[in-house]
């Protein structure tokens, strides 16, 4: 037995950091570890978080064999009560008595309670841990008005945690006269308090508590200046204590107001004990942070195996999210004159605060405030840290007349020296995810995340760390083109002329002339609708029908259970009584779920896939074909009911929406296609959302293109005004075709044209202009295309090959799946939900 | 001492009853296997036709494909991979799928499965 042990005191998020670092350096130490909560190290910083979660699981830092398989042994629920320092022995509340060659105190803080009468009251709780916050939770059921004592950054966490629980009044109390005074200055401390009084959240700053008020438990409370505030909850989270009896009690050194004293290598006055995170007091000060807690737990354990690493004091820039309002400090927020130029930015209608500390010749930024609005955070952090030189107009940084970008410009990025830190949670530098990138391989921000861990923390470096990727691969040569996967080093674009030079028909063809291996589900699908896009031939002919995806496959769309949803075409949104019946005929047959969709049409799910063949049948009878709703193609032309009825309307909306989504039905494209007529501006076919949308006016249509509604709303942006029908079509073909052409994959047109250099002008000058030469060549296709269409439905029914695969069991034909199950809501059926392991 | 294993052949169908490059769905009393023609590689494979991340009887409408010389299934719904020859998942979290052997004997196709 000659390894040495290592005790450590405090299960916490620095104490389990610092059994990872000691773990992945060597396995020569005996560990042991004590924590005092039931359960294994935890996220605290996401706590909040718990409120809305059913289970703590996704809080955990770790599996839960972690420590038995890294041979520690875990002592919970079980708080060392004294330290032995001359015979090197701890004691556990449990009578475990362990000796130790080196002892790292991790014990962390406790919520300070100031001595306020009535705080033993019921319902006066504190906010620190995850039984603290169970104890909220269920007291919470019953409560009116919150109360959180204490404005600083965890008081407005415990804030969100009760507006979370549903508490119908929060209101939150700070000593000092503003929030976060330790943060931001006044200025930004205003517009925070008035953004979380926009959520609902009341804010009084200067006031002491003076007493709490109840009959057992709290029912008021009242402050030193004589007023009072109901309130039937209180949070008390005034600050932290750091947890240093056990050093006191054995004779290590502490400070005057608590902490225990450690010299850069974490040691304390006895140089085998050490003490890491919130318990440590460093040059006086007490770090609150994690970041710089894991670096304590990165040095100590460095020092233990005789690495020399040690802490400096350390940058408490940071930001934050507070109740959906984003705070970020950085550098010397306060330095002001004569020491400092001072910029700042207001906005009280949008609730944003940016301030910037500037040194007195211009040059250097020295640090700064910004509150709801901390895009920036990164750039200037950088800014600051790395004393990059400012522009001419250092106020630009924090300008925004454009769009926001997102994330910062290159050309900072490469400004930045190798060992710019670009991950403070997790301590990763520009040169270590440039190495990643050149000398590991990683190819991607994710692949960057797992080898070096940067990201993985608050995530706020991800954007960084992407371009930072991009720019390392372009650096090295790689990242030239946007390669499909690994069966195909070509782009779609190229794909696109290659196909169509060599007149590859089949995936097949495609794959042995140009890629390698035998493809996947990424270059399948793309090839086939390119092949759709270029040959416009039946998708599932020529042994494309396994290249195509599953519902482009099936001609349908595969739902929850395994059955599918058919959508027949209604062009424009226009259907007759009589096709109104059959579609409620069919879907009675069949049983099928009916729902009007978002496009002016009428989906019936829950259909087996033996029976798509017989229920196209009787839909083609009656009239109706495909309305691909299953492809990446052509969705509907959505219409207003225009001047036939509408007394406002200037043209005829629904007639040109038939036209239109006549001409183009079935087109295949990189991604799906939607558009809308509309008859005057009222705009009721909202054709500004749509991939190209058409709006009357008193000389003709305006044609808007590039706009998108789903997650990621983009109005469509004009592209010509006032043209006749004719025009407006020719323009269509051109845009659509040159879409079809250079976007890449699973691009809509708004992407495609947020990324177009030149942007909605070089569209136009495309399009509008002929710039290309090319508008004849596009016209003629689009006009063969259309010429061409077939409905495909109608080709699977009559195709006997194709129609054979519309069957559950090759060894019981006609036998649907009988593990498909449905159940009842609303008068008709439902899926049945998924049934998780 | 040794056992052998005794293996029963299901007679699932015949060569041209399956699809090219594809899977089709064999019924083998309440068990579901999908079996994949490999066409490309000239390969045959049998799994479990449920996919376990939502568990979906759906494997075999799924999409064949390769990573590196390993042949793998990606299920319709999420686009889970699983490799073929091990079952293992290749997209990560999921557990790995039941493989079955294939022979082809006189035009037909046969799985084993053992008992």
């Amino acid at each position: 037995m000659d390894k040495k042990t290592i005790v450590v005191i405090g299960n916490g998020m620095v104490g389990h950091r610092f059994c990872e670092k000691i773990v992945g350096k060597t396995d020569k130490f005996n560990i042991m570890v004590f924590g005092d909560e039931p359960r294994r190290a935890y996220d605290r910083v996401h706590l909040s978080d718990y409120v809305k979660k059913k289970d703590v699981d996704d809080l955990y830092l770790c599996k839960s064999d972690w420590y038995v398989r890294q041979n520690i042994k875990l002592y919970l629920n079980d708080p060392v009560k004294s330290i032995n320092r001359t015979t090197k022995t701890i004691q556990s509340s449990n009578g475990v008595v362990i000796e130790y060659d080196f002892l790292v105190l991790a014990t962390g803080s406790k919520a300070f309670v100031p001595n306020i009468p009535g705080v033993e009251k019921e319902g006066v709780f504190v906010y620190r841990t995850i039984e603290d916050l169970d104890l909220i939770k269920s007291y919470s059921v019953s409560v009116h008005q919150g109360v959180v004592l204490g404005g600083g950054l965890l008081g407005l966490e415990a804030a969100k945690a009760m507006m979370d629980l549903g508490i119908p009044s929060v209101a939150v109390i700070e000593a000092a006269p503003r929030l976060m005074p330790r943060q931001i200055d006044r200025g930004g401390s205003e517009i925070l308090r008035r953004r979380l009084e926009q959520f609902g959240l009341s804010v009084y700053a200067d006031r002491r508590a003076y007493r709490i008020e109840g009959d057992g438990s709290i029912r008021e409370l009242r402050f030193d200046d004589g007023s009072v505030i109901k309130a039937d909850m209180l949070i008390i989270s005034a600050g932290i204590c750091p947890r240093d009896e056990l050093a006191r009690e054995c004779g290590i050194d502490v400070g005057e107001r608590g902490g225990i004293v450690v010299d850069e290598y974490m040691q304390t006055s006895d140089p085998s004990v050490f003490a890491i995170g919130e318990c440590a007091l460093f040059e006086d000060t007490i770090y609150g942070l994690v970041a710089p807690g894991y670096e304590m737990a990165d040095v100590a354990a460095a020092r233990i195996c005789e690495e020399g690493k040690i802490f400096r004091r350390f940058d408490m820039s940071t930001r934050l999210k507070l109740v959906g309002v984003e705070v970020a400090s950085f550098g010397d927020p306060f330095m002001e004159a004569p020491y400092a130029r001072t910029i700042v930015f207001e906005d009280k209608n949008d609730g944003i605060y940016k301030r910037l500390n500037v040194s007195n010749d211009g040059k250097y930024l020295l640090g700064g405030i910004l509150v709801g609005d901390a895009r920036d955070y990164n750039l200037l952090l950088q800014t600051v840290n790395n004393r990059l030189e400012l522009p001419d107009s250092p106020g630009d940084l924090i300008m925004h007349t454009k769009e926001p970008t997102g994330t910062a410009d290159g050309a900072g990025l490469s400004a930045l020296p190798d060992n710019a830190l670009i991950c403070s949670c997790e301590g990763v530098t520009k040169g270590e995810i440039c190495r990643a990138v050149m000398e590991a391989g990683c190819e991607n921000a994710d692949s960057v995340r797992q080898c070096t861990k940067a990201g993985s923390g608050c995530g706020g470096c991800m954007p960084m760390v992407k371009d930072l990727v991009a720019a390392a691969m372009k650096q090295q040569g790689k990242y030239i083109r946007n390669v499909i996967c690994e069966h195909f080093s070509l782009s779609r674009q190229e794909l696109y002329d290659l196909i169509k030079i060599h007149r590859l028909e089949s995936y097949d063809e495609v794959l042995d002339a140009l890629g390698h291996g035998d493809g996947c589900e990424v270059c399948k699908p793309l090839i086939s609708s390119l092949l759709a896009s270029i040959w416009n031939d039946m998708i599932l002919r020529k042994g494309n029908d396994t290249a195509q995806d599953s519902n482009d496959r099936f001609l349908a769309n595969i739902q929850k259970g395994g059955t599918y949803s058919v959508v027949p075409r209604i062009p424009g949104g226009e259907i007759t009584p009589d096709k109104l019946v059959v579609i409620g005929e069919v879907a009675k047959k069949y049983g099928l779920y009916t729902k009007i969709t978002g496009a002016q049409r009428v989906d019936m799910f829950g259909a087996y896939l033996d029976d798509l063949p017989l229920i196209w049948e009787e839909l083609i009878a009656a009239g109706f074909e495909s309305g691909h709703a299953y492809g990446k193609a052509l969705r509907t032309v959505k219409s207003c009911v225009g001047s036939t009825w509408c007394r406002f309307g200037l043209h005829d909306s629904v007639s040109f929406a038939i036209q239109i989504e006549e001409r183009y039905r079935g087109l295949r494209a990189p991604h799906k296609i939607k558009s809308a007529v509309s008859g005057c501006i009222r705009e009721c076919a909202e054709a500004q959302s749509k991939d190209f949308g058409i709006i009357a006016t008193e000389k003709g249509w305006n044609l808007y293109v590039c706009g998108n509604g789903g997650g990621k709303p983009q109005h469509a942006l004009l592209l010509a005004a006032d043209v006749d029908s004719e025009t407006c079509i020719r323009y269509i073909d051109r845009f659509l075709m040159f879409y079809i052409r250079t976007a890449d994959p699973l691009t809509r047109t708004a992407t495609w044209l947020n990324k177009m250099e030149g942007g909605i002008e070089y569209l136009r000058n495309v399009v509008v202009n002929d710039s290309l030469g090319m508008a004849a060549q596009w016209e003629a296709e689009m006009e063969d295309r259309a010429r061409d269409y077939r409905c495909e439905w109608k080709a699977a029914v009559e195709d006997p090959e194709i129609r054979k695969r519309f069957s559950h069991f090759v060894n019981a034909p006609g036998e649907k799946d009988p593990t498909v199950k449905f159940e009842e809501m609303r008068g008709q059926k439902r899926a049945a939900d998924w049934t998780l392991v | 001492m040794e056992t052998i294993a005794t293996t029963e052949w299901l007679a699932a169908c015949r060569v041209e009853d399956a699809v090219k490059n594809g899977g089709v769905c064999v019924r083998h009393g309440n068990e579901q296997i999908a079996l994949f023609y490999f066409t490309r590689r000239n390969e045959w494979y049998a799994t479990q036709n449920e996919c376990p991340h939502r568990r979906q009887m759906a494997l075999s409408r799924g999409m064949l494909g390769s990573v590196g010389e390993e042949p793998k299934i990606a299920c319709p719904f999420h686009k889970k991979t699983f490799s073929l020859s091990s079952g293992e998942c290749l997209s990560g979290g999921e557990c790995a799928i039941k493989t079955y052997p294939v022979k082809v004997e006189n035009g037909l196709v046969y799985i084993g499965l053992d008992d």
